[in-house]
């Protein structure tokens, strides 16, 4: 019989580490796939989801079973993944100039003809992460978290230890940044 | 580009970060080199633990060197000689000390 993911935790914590490894087999996907939004090498995308798992291992005592095991774990991932951000701050500054020429094919497409720009192509994708790179750490993890996972601002407080009214303030200034970028790159283009 | 047009591309850019969520690809073994860490404990790096302790060494030996910068500095301006070369000779002298006192005794 498979054991549920409460008796896999109390074996973990009573010394039994084998335990853990189902545990791990579930959740790394979802792990990964946060992972990838805020990290692009892989290299570096595999160091973030081994630190989620050894914190997890090591914090799993503090996990209390009030809510569900992968809140839990989502939070350690959000909040590991804003640390990499932090960390990595030097890394955001590619400049637009650099566009490549796909990118501005989109751009002068969706200028002309909104429509006619394609939501599922690579030069649409390569932007949206040129202009996710350029955001700010608090602004890149709750644009990610508010606009593109859709998630509530009091899901994001939880996941990020942040309060309510702050997950706003950060929300507000987020959009604010994005929209300075955006302005960049029309400025960059077409002015 | 408008403003209009500028809120429009932020939109458009959400959407395609919307539809285009991220692989959820799994290296294969990756929860064996997890539980491989798992069980063999921390790996101690005996450089990086080297390399760290010297790094945090290097604020308290800078924070050291300005205050006895700052001493010779304020002691030279009180009396007005030649102290610094005094002080920083006397500073050799203790430091030296130790030294000093092994090649007298070899003597």
């Amino acid at each position: 019989m498979e054991r549920t993911e409460a008796e896999i935790i109390a074996a973990v914590l009573k010394g039994d580490a084998a335990s853990f490894e189902p545990l791990i087999e579930k959740y790394s996907p979802r792990v990964f796939a946060t992972a990838r939004r805020y990290a692009r090498r892989e290299s570096e995308i595999e160091d973030i989801v081994q630190e989620v798992w050894l914190k997890a291992y090591q914090k799993l005592k503090s996990f209390r079973g009030e809510a569900p095991f992968e809140h839990w774990l989502m939070r350690l991932a959000v909040r590991t993944c804003y640390d990499f951000l932090r960390s990595h701050q030097r890394n955001r500054e590619a400049v637009f100039t650099d566009l490549t020429e796909p990118e501005d094919d989109w751009l002068e497409r969706f200028v002309h003809q909104p429509g006619a720009a394609r939501e599922d192509s690579d030069a649409a994708r390569q932007l949206v992460q040129r202009v996710l790179q350029q955001l700010s750490p608090p602004a890149r993890l709750v644009i990610t978290l508010l606009e593109i996972e859709d998630r509530s601002v009091k899901e994001i407080s939880k996941m990020t230890g942040w309060s309510v009214p702050l997950v706003k303030v950060r929300a507000f200034r987020a959009r604010a940044e994005m929209r300075r970028i955006l302005a960049k790159i029309a400025k960059d283009k077409y002015l | 580009m408008s403003n209009m047009k500028l809120v429009d591309l932020e939109r458009k850019l959400i959407a395609v970060a919307r539809a285009n969520p991220p692989s959820d690809l799994v290296p294969p073994t990756f929860e064996k080199r997890i539980m491989a860490l798992i069980n063999g404990g921390p790996v101690h790096d005996i450089w990086a633990v080297w390399a760290k302790a010297l790094w945090y060494a290097a604020a308290p030996c800078v924070a050291i060197m300005l205050l006895f910068s700052g001493w010779a500095f304020i002691e030279s301006s009180k009396t007005n000689q030649t102290p610094t070369i005094d002080l920083a000779q006397q500073l050799d002298n203790t430091l030296l000390a130790a030294v000093d006192q092994s090649n007298d005794s070899n003597r």
